[in-house]
């Protein structure tokens, strides 16, 4: 096997001050709305996301920017009374159609949380359950594609002696890692992350921020953070969000540098929050 | 920080829905046989009600509501006459007794464990309590039978007797002759079995307590009876409520740690150190050896325990679940 | 010092007191009990308890075989019928029906069954059984147990599964898994220590039930492992040697209630470790 080591900028390097070409949109909100019961949670929300791009979102608690990323992989649809109106679409398919087969669109759509949540099994068996799911392959096969993931989780080296142990014994950062590599593993278009650092130490979150941009080469992705560093350091599209309302989504440079509204600029700088 | 590359060959959505159709018809199923099963559990306490009101039916015919206040128990008799008011009365002193004797001391232990106890002894002993709340009933009643009634009628019940001999009520209430087999030494059996009963529960409902609570009363200098008595039992009182009721429910019901001691006698008497018998005592020492009318009156008595336990544990239950919602806020 | 401290004080001291006096005669009783079991179990246990069949009346000899073979039986049976129909009502209580009005009826019904007199469990399974199937049987008595067994694990699932975090579900679908694959892969999985401890409770539940086995299973002098006619059963045979003019029927009364009582301990301990062992990780 090749080890193709890509290097990349530090992570807390300076932000390149090339403007991206527009990528193909990989997912469309239109007039996209949330409730939950009575309470109008999401309005009128219009954003696109570009393909192998990284779109984060922004905006103080409660805003509904976790919110938007659990429609983007229907998660709502496990609790009763909450319902999305408008139009979301992933490519050609319209991710809000009742008739939607969920698993499948969840394949297609995976999610990184804000806790790890490994579970409760070996590590090998945390990556080959996901597998196992949709494909019959030989165990050959399977410890193939089980170290691919791990690498692609970058905690390869860490874990290749001990593929057996709980999932559960890994520190906090590498159990956030493998559940990455367990989300790659099912081949996924889009990766959500959902504050996916809230819980980690700093070093781990460095580690974290640099796989999420290593992942944008094969992956669409969005990231929900409360860390404005964060979102400047690993997106290439920000959207600022407040009380439901998409506020303002531009190139990350533009936002923190020039943002158009005064309420961003006024978050960003940390007037509020 | 080297990370693997490879571009990954995108698996068709085809593959995928092809995979995850063979899951849909197990999806389904399991969804049907989990609910079917919960559904179950209705039916269960329906089955109950009906095969109860059933084999009752031929004794509800023939007595009606004069069942309940004929003491007269005489299954050969022809025709047989039967009387639920001594099983219910024996039912509702015996565990009317019980009670007196365990609330206040289950709740002394669950007092002590909670707030007095040194904490290393705390474990051991609430861990006895609670196996010894799981010992099945029948030891209780063997204990009862060959240690507890000769002891209670060799010392305990003539002491009593000679004390309150000549005092109006209670020299009737505790009238002789002393008796291996009586109310008074069933109601101890009960008490002694609900008694853990009673303190696990009563432990675990003290437990809900917010320690911040508890603190600041403390904190203002009240002493550990005071902060019981003012923070502890009114922040608790359903919970102990119910759990008391929840007791009850058990005591009403409870077989085998009562028919070897209480005497099996249908006859009312004014003395509890008279023999007596309970609903479920008549149950377990006539029912296997009856037959006709008798049986469905026996089947009967079980159906009015059932109606009795039925609403002192729906009601232990509301106010339990009173208590998980404050809780819960 | 303060007269109303003082006083305050003295009734602190007194019930506390109280306090620690209950907490004697509670432990007192409970002491007393075990020691007669013991002392009069251990005195008659010795191999021919578990080699010999119930004796006939007046015999000197015999033992329990039949009777510890038979509650064995009827235990692991009423369990085994009993356990899976309550594991998958609390599954669906935990996580279909979470917000369900019907789960909060079957909530309710299930804990009043799960303190219901077991008597009267024994008293339907006599009008729904053996009326029908025209005699005393095993298999009633088997049942008996199962309808006993039911709500116990039925809460303990529920209660279990409810210990599950809800992130580890969202995780799970997440990667697109089926609801049942959710449920039966990771919350089982997750909670297994649980759900074992409420099935060992519910066996040592019904391990020493007797009333609703009196006109079920009734008891049979003979061993038999015909689950279609009466068989012998430790409860049962307590029951009957205890009332018995004979010495020694009482002596393996006494043994057969400490063989009840260890098992059931043992059970009991057993669900605590493994109920430790989930908490502390």
């Amino acid at each position: 096997m090749t080890e193709l080591s890509v290097s990349v900028s530090n992570a807390n390097g300076p932000v390149p001050q090339v403007a991206l070409p527009e990528a193909a949109p990989k997912v469309t909100a239109r007039g996209l709305n949330f409730y939950y019961g009575e309470h109008h949670a999401l309005k009128n929300i219009n954003l696109t996301l570009g393909t192998h791009r990284v779109t984060a979102f922004i905006g103080p608690s409660g805003c509904g920017k976790s919110t938007l990323l659990r429609i983007f992989n229907r998660m709502y649809d496990l609790y009763p009374g909450q319902k999305a109106t408008g139009q979301l679409m992933l490519d050609q398919t319209n991710i809000l159609d009742p008739k939607l087969d969920l698993n499948l669109l969840r394949a297609r759509v995976g999610m990184v949380f804000q806790k790890p949540t490994p579970f409760p099994m070996t590590i090998y068996e945390n990556i080959a359950f996901g597998i196992r799911l949709y494909e019959k392959i030989s165990k050959s096969e399977m410890d193939g594609r089980v170290e691919k993931a791990l690498r692609g989780g970058a905690l390869w080296n860490e874990v290749k002696d001990k593929l057996n142990a709980s999932g559960l014994s890994l520190s906090g950062g590498q159990q956030q890692r493998l559940c990455i590599a367990r989300t790659v593993a099912v081949r996924p278009e889009v990766i959500l992350f959902d504050e996916p650092c809230s819980a980690l130490d700093p070093i781990s979150t460095a580690k974290i921020e640099e796989l999420i941009q290593e992942l944008a080469e094969d992956y669409t992705i969005a990231i929900v953070t409360h860390n404005m560093q964060q979102a400047a350091r690993v997106s290439d599209k920000t959207a600022f969000m407040y009380l439901g309302e998409l506020i303002e989504f531009d190139d990350t440079n533009k936002i923190f540098t020039s943002p158009g509204d005064r309420r961003t600029q006024d978050y960003i700088t940390g007037r509020f929050g | 920080m080297a990370v693997e590359r490879d571009v990954m060959d995108a698996a068709g959505p085809y593959d995928r829905a092809k995979a995850l159709s063979a899951f849909k018809l197990g999806d389904v199923t399991f969804y049907w046989i989990t609910r079917a099963c919960a559904i179950s559990v209705l039916l269960i306490l329906g089955g109950i009600i009906i095969s109860l009101i059933i084999g009752a039916w031929p004794a509800i015919r023939e007595y009606g509501a004069g069942f309940l206040w004929t003491q007269r128990w005489a299954p050969s008799a022809d025709p047989p006459v039967l009387g639920a008011l001594g099983p219910v009365y024996g039912t509702l002193v015996t565990s009317f007794i019980a009670m007196m004797i365990a609330i206040p001391i289950g709740l002394g232990i669950a007092i002590f464990l909670t707030e007095i106890c040194p904490i290393w002894l705390r474990r051991p002993i609430g861990l006895a309590i609670e196996l010894l709340a799981g010992i099945p009933s029948i030891i209780y009643g063997m204990w009862g039978f060959f240690v507890l009634g000769p002891f209670l009628a060799d010392s305990f019940q003539p002491f009593m007797i000679k004390v309150f001999d000549g005092v109006p009520v209670l020299g009737t209430i505790f009238a002789g002759p002393p008796s291996y087999l009586s109310l008074f030494n069933a109601s101890l059996i009960l008490a002694i079995m609900v008694l853990p009963f009673i303190t696990a529960i009563s432990v675990d409902v003290f437990k809900t307590v917010p320690p911040v609570l508890k603190e600041a009363a403390y904190g203002v200098g009240c002493t550990t009876w005071e902060v019981v008595r003012n923070v502890v039992i009114p922040y608790t009182r359903v919970g102990v409520i119910g759990g008391i009721m929840l007791a009850l429910g058990r005591a009403l019901g409870e077989t085998m740690a009562v028919t070897f001691i209480i005497g099996n006698s249908f006859k009312i008497q004014s003395s509890i150190f008279a023999p007596g018998t309970t609903i479920s005592a008549a149950i377990a020492s006539e029912f296997a050896e009856s037959d006709g009318l008798h049986q469905s009156g026996l089947i009967l008595l079980g159906l009015l325990l059932f109606i009795l336990t039925f609403f002192v544990l729906a009601a232990a239950r509301l106010m339990l679940m009173r208590l998980e919602k404050k809780a819960g806020n | 010092m303060n007269p109303i401290y003082v006083s305050r004080r003295r009734k602190n001291i007194i019930i506390k007191f109280l306090c620690l006096g209950a907490a004697a005669f509670g432990v007192t009783w409970l002491a007393l009990i075990l020691f007669t079991l013991f002392y009069n179990g251990l005195a008659g246990l010795n191999l021919a308890v578990f080699t010999q069949d119930t004796p006939p009346p007046g015999s000197t000899d015999g033992g329990l075989r039949n009777a510890i073979i038979g509650s064995i039986m009827m235990t692991v049976i009423g369990v085994g019928i009993g356990a899976p129909l309550g594991l998958f009502a609390g599954t669906y209580l935990a996580e279909y029906g979470k917000h369900d009005r019907l789960t909060s009826v079957i909530r309710f019904i299930n804990d009043i069954l799960l303190s219901a007199p077991s008597i009267i469990i024994g008293l339907f399974i006599y009008g729904a059984i053996v009326v029908p199937m025209g005699g005393f049987s095993a298999f009633a008595g088997c049942l008996a147990l199962a309808v006993i067994v039911i709500p116990v694990v039925v809460r303990t699932t529920e209660d279990m599964l409810g210990l599950v975090p809800n992130p580890l579900r969202e995780a799970a679908s997440a990667l697109g898994l089926p609801r049942s694959l959710v449920i039966r892969r990771i919350a089982y999985r997750a909670a297994r220590a649980g759900l074992i401890t409420g099935v060992l409770l519910a066996t040592a539940r019904v391990a020493g039930e007797t009333a609703p086995l009196l006109f079920t299973a009734l008891s049979n002098q003979f061993f038999s492992l015909d689950l279609t006619r009466t068989m012998a059963n430790l409860p049962v045979t307590i029951n009957n040697f205890v009332q018995s003019p004979y010495v020694y029927w009482k002596q393996l009364a006494w043994s057969g209630a400490l063989l009840i009582t260890l098992t059931v301990l043992a059970l009991n301990i057993g669900a605590r470790i493994l109920g430790a062992e989930r908490t502390s990780k």
